[in-house]
């Protein structure tokens, strides 16, 4: 058994709140500039450089790359053969994304109920998921969600028979009606299987894997690489004032399902494709 | 698809000469407003009260910043999706506003009201929320401060970037795409 405080997993989570937010991933800045030279509309190039330079500018300035600093969404993957001490792990978690948002000047995007609204002042609570796994470790994943993106968030009950073509077209379908609200180019996030909130976690944890990592079924590669073919040939576009660039990556989860369903859930992240982990 | 430098308050001229696809810089006093701040102006003119600012000619900036770090007059301060706006845009737009700058898609009614009353709607790029705070010279929150980053702020910009999404006379960049 090995002890961790909880006062470190606040530390770490307060880090990877600024950093995911100041920082651009360096593939998605290296995916505009291979984008750049394939771009077909004008305007789009112009948005990708602005993009590109927004990039230097947050960094340089320690600005967010974005405004809309999210709400935090953390996945926890704890150890079995740790311990965790010195107080209530969920709590501490909730600590680290409030010193994060305040010291990081990030904007506190959270109200305590969803009619009643009424900003909580902190950001949080933070949106946990907790997984607990063989070893000795304690993996963190921040990532901060925008709304303009997770706005355009979808769920489809497909029948068994569904298939592939059942998948794509959903997907495609998801992609046109979010059009340029979700910031694109945006990366896709697609869980297919399981239950209707898992296919949802599933897409959402899709949306946390290095960009254009594929998937390690060959069958689920092919069809990430098609979808992301088709998303750039609805001409939707930067911003989606048109163009070839709509998106820089699909990647889809599955999970074994009921005899009876098909879940899809598609979780779309805009270009800003913001996370951050660490291991304890 | 010309570059124009337009100031502040826009005159009626001016956003009939602004067409869909051309780029714009921005220079004098614009103002945020979200959903909130939408939702409580409406309500207050529905009572029979002023808008909290002169709206006529004004632009209205659909953004809520994150706070400003020491030694800036803001922090990052890039567009808000626009569509929830939509159902206050029309009314805004009565009572005087001239443009909005938001991102993606409006609504026919308030592609209808633009038409009616002249007015003019730009993209600003999304996400570029560190570039276009560059622009904000100082911002000084004028209504709602208890709305935080959701106040009406005056932001006094330079040169901000943006594009002429949908014209006056309801020509439309976002309906040209798939």
């Amino acid at each position: 058994m090995r002890e961790l405080k909880v006062a470190e997993i606040t530390r770490a989570v307060r880090g990877l709140c600024i950093e995911a937010n100041i920082v651009a991933d360096e593939d998605v800045l290296a995916a505009f500039r291979e984008r750049l030279k394939t771009e077909t509309s004008p305007v789009g190039k112009e948005v990708l450089k602005t993009l590109l330079e927004n990039a230097r500018i947050a960094k340089e300035e320690r600005l967010p790359i974005c405004q809309d600093t999210g709400m935090a969404i953390v996945f926890l993957e704890v150890g079995q053969e740790v311990r965790l001490v010195g107080g209530d792990l969920e709590m501490a978690v909730h600590e680290g994304v409030r010193q994060g948002y305040k010291d990081g000047y990030l904007r506190k995007s959270v109200v305590k109920d969803p009619v009643e609204r009424g900003n909580t002042g902190d950001n949080t609570p933070a949106v946990i998921h907790t997984r607990i796994v063989p070893g000795d470790k304690v993996r963190i994943t921040v990532a901060p969600k925008g709304f303009g993106s997770e706005n355009m968030s979808f769920v489809k009950m497909c029948t068994p028979t569904a298939g592939y073509e059942g998948i794509r077209q959903f997907v495609v379908e998801c992609v046109k009606k979010a059009g340029g609200n979700p910031c694109p180019p945006v990366v896709v996030g697609v869980g297919v299987g399981g239950t209707f909130e898992k296919a949802a976690l599933m897409a959402k944890q899709a949306l946390t894997r290095k960009l254009g990592e594929k998937s390690p079924r060959p069958e689920i590669a092919k069809l990430e690489g098609e979808l992301l073919e088709e998303i750039n040939r609805t001409g939707v576009g930067p911003q989606g004032l048109g163009g070839s660039t709509t998106a820089l990556a699909v990647h889809v989860d599955t999970y074994p399902t009921h005899i009876a369903g098909m879940p899809v859930a598609v979780n779309i992240c805009c270009h800003a494709y913001r996370h951050g982990v660490v291991e304890l | 698809m010309a570059t124009i430098e337009i100031t502040t308050p826009l005159t009626d001229e001016v956003v009939k000469g602004l067409k869909a696809g051309d780029s714009v810089l921005i220079t004098g006093t614009i103002y945020t407003a979200r959903d909130a701040a939408h939702k409580r102006l409406t309500e207050a003119v529905a009572k029979g009260e002023k808008p909290p600012v002169e709206l006529k000619g004004q632009i209205f900036y659909y953004a809520g910043p994150s706070p400003a770090p020491p030694g800036k007059p803001i922090g990052s301060v890039g567009p808000t999706t626009s569509y929830r706006m939509d159902a206050f845009a029309p009314k805004t737009m009565e009572l005087g506003l001239k443009g909005m700058i938001g991102k993606g898609p409006r609504a026919k009614e308030v592609i209808d009201a633009m038409k009616k009353h002249g007015a003019v709607y730009f993209a600003a790029v999304g996400g570029a929320g560190a570039l276009l705070a560059k622009c904000v010279k100082a911002a000084k929150p004028v209504a709602y401060p208890d709305l935080g980053a959701e106040a009406i702020t005056e932001l006094t910009v330079e040169r901000f970037p943006a594009i002429v999404a949908t014209d006056c006379r309801g020509n439309d960049l976002y309906s040209r795409t798939a």
